[in-house]
């Protein structure tokens, strides 16, 4: 099938980026980076530079990939990051417009490449149990509920891409800290320090210029690995009994 | 000729690392204030090595290429994680986990590393409980376990089917609060391109920071590696796209000795290659053999029609399936080692009975696993067992809640259902047993240089069992490296820190910059990309599940021819102080073209086959591997010459504690 | 008292103040539009004028009503703000935007609002201002009553049969409809009561609500201009 692909390219943050076409050949069994792939090496034997996008183990846990597709983060399927999108969804002739995250918090690197270190400073902020290497009782001495350790690990498969901030209308990162407060403060372990937790994550997140939250769960039905707004939820609680309840 | 000295503790084998943690020598903590550790890649390892070092004081810099330190392909491990806690009552304990890895590993092991991951495993599971890693649990409340291949035992801890995610943002959360308390610094999109040796002690790196492009300079006592595994050589395998020898291999080219580096991994259940375009394949993890049965048609005619669409694999009847490892290995069955189940999906292609057009598939079944699960869940709820409907439906739920994920990633890619039709699958590269020679302190030959986890060669002699990786990456990060790090760092208390202004490191940084720009000024008219498939496939072809001397001869000599070309038509694009992908991408390529030549080197002196290293001429009359333990019971560690043959060194194995003998599962 | 500052300026403290401010705003819905119906009681406006002349003498209702206008000053400005800052949040637009993901009226609160408050600004100048601030009233006296009430009522039906001021309502009201749609249970989820059981339930009553209440309200007018 024929491909047309328009494609925002940026040469660095400094610059100013606009759209390009480009046409390109693909099959139905190609994933959607495949397809890239095939365009980069059109354009590095006509010595133009490839398009720069972000991508690692392509089976979608890294979380690396990103870009919108279509004013779509991660594309048009439910539950599927970029680098599992197959070409089957798309047909001959096809127009598809290709543009990084936007955020400010996520700022433009190259093409499709941004920078998604405020993700990692709001996990430095309290996205931890503070237990040092050494010190932990025996596994079974935590008896956990099945189905708390389920939910925990439902929050836990984050996997920290920022799909929920490229589709949130104001750039919120909500989802994302909360999925992370949650996990942790569902399990016995997290529990102890959850009211600072959530206190420190909130602080930074709002430092880092991420949009308010405003419920539109744009994040829920874009996020590639389903996290639920109910953990938004489940931290405005912890968030207030923290502020209100603590002695500080 | 370098004298190999694997400094193994004295003592009774149980006794060697209690014995040893009693008496290495400490670094006191005001001491440990003053001591700077660059630690290299972000995985498993890495990342518990950076937090742990941290926390005991040191102070460190991390570094990985990736723009987190939570994106490491470690993340990709969906099985589990090994640990002798015998919670299970089945016999389980340190010894046995121990053994269990020496014969898997087909003895070519260190015994006294091994049984030291096996005594740690059980404080990993400890450890990442405590940092809130959501492990599986039983209805009490308890931790759950499964089987993996290769063991009697149920000692396999999982998170889902995304175990490894789970232990690496756990490491990822110990890090970050390093971070965070100004213990570690960060160093993200940073990409380590050279070790600086001063004084024949490693003692910092040059690397490029990958957003600017600009070549960056780091100092400190020692310099550790977690860089992983160099199964991307094959161009085509289950590591992520930017995995690469690059650091290990650097550290080769400053004198660090590669050992086994013949010793890959091939997994037995990936989704098979369909394309030419194809950039990766895709592991469905070993613990669907659990309850997955694999099977080819008994009858050729049967296989024609299945290849032209004529049939589906659900119309051929139970008397005409061949379930060859059931058949061929009753013991074990579907849980043989990778090894051994790899090669067997081969030889049943190789015989034409493959179940896709390229002829290079078998299925994977788990019609007779819902059938059973439905079936107890029927009983359970008091149904009716008898309904077979209502018993597909109860066992399609039991599957999915095991192996939800898996199923999903399945059909995404392929398109089929799998709890309809059976999965096709094929091995693929995986995982690399081989890597930088490292002593029983984790040191290589350069003092000061420390490589862990997938990095080094230590732990898994020539085949990995499943869920082992996690833990010896974890092993070494929490539990090893920390303690063995003293030994080199206590005789450096009183040396100040280095300055990056010394000659070591401007030389050091004018090489790199020197490699990176003749790469980019030989503009000739080939991407990186096609060298890398071409020589991935060379690979697979004289150097991939099975080999003989013949082909690694005829192999090396095209692989050299390759690289020939390379230095005279790859065109790289770009500058070189720019965010570049393609020139990282170049001199990464760059090492594996060495390194896929010491590969052949290592297989075609290795006279035997022995786990993931195959060699025709070297076999049983049914096909099995056949050792040569009198003559190749030893490590081969190769020093590397740019120009002249490698040299090879030789660390004998010294079995004390485990009867060698030929490894069965039948 | 620092940590109020800090807990009310912070994303999340701006965030409950427009949830408790929204959620009094709909109980106070509730009561208007109950007050309201006596309109349609068929007795040429006694019981509401006698009503209103309670409304805006009584004492306690005056002090709440003070706390109303506040609590709607509040939920305005502070809901102009946030909008602000969140549009601010992304400052490169995307070229293609996605309206599948979620709803109009939670994309549009603030629009949604603006527009309620406008249509407020004409209701109360009608209705309200000219009640308590301006004699323009005519004066009744009710059989049973020992004092004379303002003839509210008279103002309404002049009002409501004036087509565009009938208009200015529906639209007003419509807007208000999907500002409910979203807000009503939004006001929920930012207060952390978010469960797997009761939510659903909420989502409902909040739909509901969001559609009974303006269709309430919207019956006076259409009353008034097409009935009486």
């Amino acid at each position: 099938m024929k491909l047309k692909l328009k494609i925002w390219r940026q040469k660095n943050s400094d610059t100013k980026g606009g759209f390009h076409n480009y046409t390109v050949e693909a099959t139905p069994e190609m994933s959607f980076l495949e397809m890239l792939d095939v365009l980069n090496q059109q354009l590095i034997e006509d010595k133009e530079e490839p398009v720069a996008f972000e991508h690692d183990c392509r089976e979608g846990i890294c979380g690396t990939c990103s870009m919108v597709i279509n004013g779509q983060p991660h594309g048009p399927m439910a539950l599927t990051t970029t680098c599992q999108l197959h070409m089957r969804h798309y047909k001959d002739g096809d127009t598809i417009v290709i543009e990084p995250f936007r955020a400010n918090a996520f700022p433009v690197i190259k093409d499709l490449v941004v920078d998604r270190e405020s993700f990692d400073r709001i996990i430095q902020a309290g996205g931890f149990v503070s237990v040092s290497t050494g010190q932990a009782p025996d596994g079974n001495s935590i008896l956990i509920e099945q189905d708390v350790a389920r939910e925990a690990f439902d929050a836990a498969s984050c996997i920290g891409c920022g799909a929920c901030v490229a589709a949130c209308p104001n750039a919120s990162a909500m989802l994302f800290t909360s999925a992370k407060a949650t996990h942790l403060g569902y399990l016995p372990q997290g529990k102890v320090e959850q009211a600072k937790r959530v206190r420190r994550m909130v602080a930074q997140m709002d430092k880092e210029g991420f949009g308010n939250c405003s419920n539109t769960y744009a994040c829920e039905a874009e996020c590639p690995k389903g996290i639920s707004v109910e953990y938004i939820a489940k931290m405005n609680r912890d968030y207030f009994s923290a502020m209100v309840g603590s002695e500080d | 000729m370098i004298q190999l000295d694997a400094k193994i503790p004295k003592g009774p084998l149980a006794d060697k690392w209690t014995r040893y943690k009693s008496s290495v020598d400490l670094v006191a903590p005001n001491n440990k204030r003053k001591l700077e550790i660059i630690v290299v890649g972000t995985g498993l390892a890495g990342a518990s090595a950076a937090a742990s070092l941290a926390e005991l004081g040191y102070k460190v810099k991390a570094f990985t290429f990736h723009d987190s330190p939570r994106r490491a392909h470690s993340i990709a491990a969906q099985g589990g994680i090994n640990a002798a806690k015998n919670y299970q009552n089945d016999g389980d304990s340190v010894y046995r986990l121990f053994y269990d890895t020496v014969k898997g590993g087909d003895y070519r092991s260190r015994e006294s590393n091994v049984h030291r991951l096996a005594e740690v495993s059980v404080n990993i599971i400890d450890q990442c409980v405590a940092q809130g890693v959501p492990f599986a649990r039983e209805y009490g409340g308890t931790l759950a376990n499964r089987s993996f291949g290769g063991v009697q035992v149920s000692r396999t801890f999982y998170a889902r089917g995304q175990t490894g995610q789970q232990l690496l943002i756990g490491a990822y959360q110990a890090l970050s609060r390093q971070v965070s308390l100004g213990n570690v610094e960060m160093y993200n999109r940073h990409e380590m391109l050279d070790v600086v040796k001063v004084d024949g002690k490693a003692r910092g790196i040059i690397a490029r920071n990958l957003v600017s492009g600009k070549l960056e300079r780091f100092a400190a006592h020692c310099v550790v590696l977690g860089t992983g595994g160099y199964g991307n050589v094959y161009y085509l395998s289950t590591n992520a796209m930017n995995c690469n020898v690059s650091a290990a291999w650097r550290a080769v080219k400053r004198g660090a000795l590669m050992a086994n580096p013949c010793f890959c991994q091939i997994h037995p259940t990936c989704i098979p290659v369909s394309g030419t375009y194809q950039s990766k394949l895709t592991l469905m993890s070993e613990s669907l053999r659990n309850d997955g049965r694999v099977w080819v048609p008994k009858k050729m005619e049967d296989v024609e029609s299945i290849r032209q669409g004529k049939k589906k694999p659900t119309d051929i009847a139970e008397q005409d399936r061949d379930y060859y490892l059931e058949r061929k290995y009753p013991a074990f069955g579907n849980l043989v080692p990778r090894d051994v189940a790899s090669r067997a999906a081969k030889e049943v292609c190789d015989e034409g009975r493959g179940v896709n057009k390229t002829g290079l598939a078998v299925y994977l079944d788990f019609k007779d696993a819902i059938m059973r699960y439905g079936k107890a869940e029927a009983h359970a709820n008091g149904m009716d067992y008898n309904d077979s409907v209502l018993v597909r439906k109860l066992g399609t739920k039991v599957v999915e809640a095991k192996y939800g994920n898996l199923f999903e990633i399945y059909e995404k890619i392929t398109g089929d259902n799998p709890y309809v039709t059976p999965m096709r699958i094929y091995p693929a590269i995986h995982y690399t047993m081989g890597g930088l020679w490292v002593d029983y302190n984790l040191e290589t030959t350069i003092p000061g240089l420390f490589a862990i986890g997938e990095a080094n060669f230590s732990d898994h002699g020539a085949n990995r069992l499943g869920a082992s990786a996690l833990m010896q990456g974890l092993a070494d990060g929490y539990f090893v490296l920390p303690y063995t790090i003293g030994h080199f760092l206590s005789k450096d208390i009183r040396t100040p820190s280095f300055s990056t202004d010394l000659e070591e490191f401007r030389t050091a940084e004018d090489e790199v910059r020197n490699r990176l720009s003749s790469l980019l000024n030989i503009k000739g008219d080939r991407s990186v990309e096609s060298f890398h498939r071409e020589l991935g496939l060379l690979l697979w072809d004289y150097c991939g599940m099975s080999r003989n001397a013949e082909g690694l001869k005829k192999g090396r000599q095209l692989l050299k021819n390759l690289k020939e070309e390379y230095y005279k038509n790859v065109f790289v694009p770009g500058e070189m102080e720019e965010f570049n992908p393609e020139l990282e991408k170049a001199a990464r390529v760059a090492d594996f073209f060495e390194l896929g030549e010491l590969m052949m080197v290592d297989a075609l002196h290795r006279n035997e086959s022995c786990g993931g290293h195959f060699r025709e001429e070297y076999q049983t009359e049914e096909g099995e591997a056949l050792r040569d333990d009198e003559n190749y019971a030893y490590v081969s560690a190769w020093e590397w010459r740019d120009e002249e043959e490698p040299i090879e060194h030789k660390e004998p194995l010294v079995f004390e504690n485990v009867e060698l003998k030929t490894r069965s599962y039948k | 008292m620092s940590w109020v500052s800090n807990f009310l300026t912070s994303s999340l403290g701006k965030k409950l103040i427009m949830s408790l401010t929204g959620l009094f705003l709909i109980i106070f819905l509730a009561v208007h539009l109950a007050g309201n119906l006596q309109l349609l009681a068929g007795d040429d406006g006694e019981a509401f004028n006698v009503y209103a002349h309670f409304m805006t003498t009584n004492g306690l209702i005056t002090f709440l009503s003070y706390g109303l206008y506040f609590f709607i000053l509040l939920h305005i400005v502070q809901g102009i703000l946030i909008s602000l800052s969140n549009r601010g949040a992304r400052k490169v637009k995307y070229a293609v935007s996605n309206r599948k993901s979620n709803s109009f009226a939670s994309r549009q609160m603030m629009l949604l609002g603006l527009l309620v408050f406008f249509f407020l600004a004409v209701h109360m100048g009608d209705f309200w201002y000219k009640m308590k601030f301006t004699d323009e009233l005519s004066m009744v006296t009710y059989s049973g009553y020992d004092y004379a009430v303002k003839d509210l009522y008279a103002r309404v039906d002049a009002a409501f049969n004036e087509w565009w001021i009938v208009a200015i309502y529906m639209l007003g009201l419509l807007a208000l409809a999907f500002h409910l749609w979203h807000g009503f249970q939004s006001a929920f989820q930012t207060l952390g009561l978010n469960h797997k059981k009761y939510t659903p339930l909420i989502d409902n009553l909040g739909k509901i609500y969001s559609v009974l209440i303006p269709i309430g309200f919207a019956i006076i007018p259409l009353y008034f201009f097409f009935v009486k």
